[in-house]
């Protein structure tokens, strides 16, 4: 019996062994990969051999890709903000005022978050195009808020519809209007939902790339995902693959810092709002 | 004077200010959700219907459905059919996502109905566990497709040279760039990147079985692969069914994976690559949004008969 117990436990820890190096070897290969360059770069290294930082400095001397870590960081945050200020608003009369229609508006909401994007592409090119903000920040602000602005809603409506009826009502009796309401009674209960939305919304507009790609057309407007998709060597032949992966650790490194910091908070966002960041 | 004390007496009750409160807290959203859904939706598919080109946007003219398909009688008497709808390009492109979308989702529903079991059992070093498998998650998609790229190169890819020295392989793959393995690569880049998003769905709905459940059924005896199959899946059926339909809905739009990790391929080309290719690389803007509005199409008629078939409740409302 305990032998069968012993088996199964080297099972199952091999189990997860497999699971760990799998999620992480890719990342850990990359951070390997950005510390080598020349030609070491071309003999299969399983360990980190040398500390070589030449990938970064190139990285970070050139200009363009601060500018986009500089884009990316702006649009990003510019993107959470807007939609937060509107999700809150809207997310307070999903949640707790009934209305005729309301499960009807609910489900359009959550099919505009599932709208394949390349759907609106054509139309937000005119719109773009139209307002004069092609190949600025604007055009991105704008546009990621088809993903955005319907995952804020939703997780904030379903998060609000939790909150008991009571504390509400005490409000409503002293003659609070419903904007009182909001900002006095439920902001304050709603930090952490807006902290775990407004999270996975920067990640979603920090990863997004088909309107980024669509809607720069100067490499210092670019997005940071566009510019690592895009960085080419000097012939198409010689990716510069030290410099890419220095890139990639860098612009990672503060995602995973993030995500495991608040990793209970994001996996309580996700779960609720059920959409891929 | 008489009418502002009748006013106060009969003015709108509670429930109607509130109500009329309401829709001023949705208007804002619901404008900007117009702006940018269903205005933009609304012109790509009035677009799929000129001729609109990239460089003059407005000059489009009314062409019916020419863009889809049109038939014209040459003099000799032969007919010759026109439109994505006998592009073989496109046809390439939609059996290209829906092998991709049906394969990767299955695998990761598989691999995350596994880690969710794992990480629903008690073991030391599961909360450990629970932050690795989120790195993937977290890495951006791009960046993702280049790490790939980078352990999938022919020459130099760590992949060739472990399957090498295990001796898997009798020779150095061309992974990303072989039309053989290139769908593989993505498949397997994306499978990578996205079982810890399903994984994560499955346990919450896993964390909502009682546990007595399981000591009932080890105290009768039961087998546990029995146990899984006649009480756990049945009872997360409903969060899977939703995690899964989010999965396929995001496996149908792809796009940046494949544009990046396997570019100019006609082994992995998908809907949402080939629109965005004639609509502004070929410049065949309009070509392009009839692309993308069957896209759309496609996708719309499959959460309908999803969600009528499975009788998923993805509002919640019903439970309330």
């Amino acid at each position: 019996m305990t032998r069968h117990k012993l088996l199964k436990d080297i099972g199952f820890y091999a189990l997860v062994v497999v699971i760990v190096v799998f999620s992480v070897f890719p990342f850990y290969y990359a951070i390997v990969t950005s510390f080598t360059s020349g030609t070491a770069l071309f003999q299969v290294n399983y360990w980190p051999e040398t500390l070589d930082l030449s990938n970064y400095k190139a990285v970070l001397s050139s200009k363009n890709f601060l500018y986009s870590i500089a884009n990316s960081l702006i649009i990003a945050t510019a993107t959470v903000a807007f939609s937060l200020l509107l999700g809150v608003t809207a997310s307070y009369a999903l949640a707790r005022v009934r209305f005729r229609g309301r499960g009807l508006l609910l489900m359009t909401i959550l099919a505009v978050s599932m709208f394949p994007q390349i759907a609106v592409l054509a139309g937000l090119f005119e719109l773009v195009r139209f307002l004069g903000i092609f190949n600025t920040h604007w055009a991105m602000i704008l546009s990621y808020t088809i993903f955005t602005l319907p995952f804020t809603v939703w997780v904030l409506t379903t998060f609000m519809r939790d909150l008991p009826v009571e504390i509400e009502e005490a409000a409503i009796v002293d003659g609070a209007t419903p904007w009182v309401i909001i900002t006095q009674v439920f902001l304050p209960l709603l930090w952490p939902a807006m902290v775990t939305t407004g999270l996975l919304a920067f990640i979603g507009a920090w990863n997004e790339f088909l309107f980024a790609l669509t809607f720069t057309s100067t490499e210092s407007m670019r997005t940071v995902p566009v510019a690592i998709g895009l960085l080419s060597g000097a012939s198409a032949q010689e990716i510069p693959w030290g410099p890419i992966m220095a890139a990639s650790v860098i612009v990672t490194v503060p995602l995973i810092i993030l995500v495991l910091i608040f990793q209970r908070k994001i996996v309580a966002g996700l779960t609720a709002g059920g959409v891929k960041g | 004077m008489t009418d502002r004390i009748a006013g106060r007496a009969s003015g709108p009750s509670l429930r109607q200010r509130r109500q009329r409160a309401a829709f001023w807290f949705l208007a804002p959203m619901l404008f900007a959700l117009f702006c940018v859904a269903a205005w933009p939706l609304g012109r790509t598919i009035w677009f799929s219907l000129t001729n609109t080109t990239l460089s003059n946007l407005y000059g489009g003219e009314w062409i019916g459905f020419d863009n889809y398909l049109s038939m014209r009688t040459l003099s000799s008497g032969k007919v010759v059919w026109r439109g994505t709808l006998v592009d073989p390009a496109w046809w390439n492109a939609v059996w290209n996502t829906i092998r991709f979308s049906f394969v990767s989702v299955f695998f990761e529903t598989c691999l995350g109905l596994i880690v969710a079991l794992v990480l629903n059992a008690e073991f030391k070093g599961r909360a450990f566990v629970r932050a690795a498998i989120l790195i993937p998650w977290a890495i951006p998609t791009i960046v993702s497709a280049k790490m790939w790229a980078w352990m999938l190169n022919d020459q130099f890819g760590i992949l060739n040279d472990i399957g090498m020295s295990l001796g898997l392989l009798s020779q150095k793959v061309a992974w990303t760039a072989s039309p053989d393995t290139a769908m593989t690569a993505v498949l397997l880049v994306d499978i990578w990147k996205t079982t810890p998003f399903m994984a994560l769905l499955i346990l919450a709905g896993l964390q909502m079985v009682p546990r007595d459940i399981y000591e009932a059924a080890k105290i009768d005896g039961i087998n546990p692969v029995k146990v899984f199959f006649k009480v756990t899946l049945p009872l997360i059926k409903p969060a899977l069914m939703v995690a899964v339909i989010f999965r396929m809905l995001d496996a149908l739009r792809i796009f940046d994976l494949v544009y990046v990790l396997t570019p100019n391929s006609a082994a992995t080309k998908t809907m949402s690559v080939i629109s965005r290719e004639n609509m502004i690389d070929f410049d065949k803007f309009a070509y392009g949004a009839a692309q993308s509005t069957l896209l759309f199409a496609i996708i719309a008629v499959f959460v309908s008969l999803y969600i009528w078939l499975g009788r998923v409740d993805l509002s919640g409302e019903g439970s309330k």
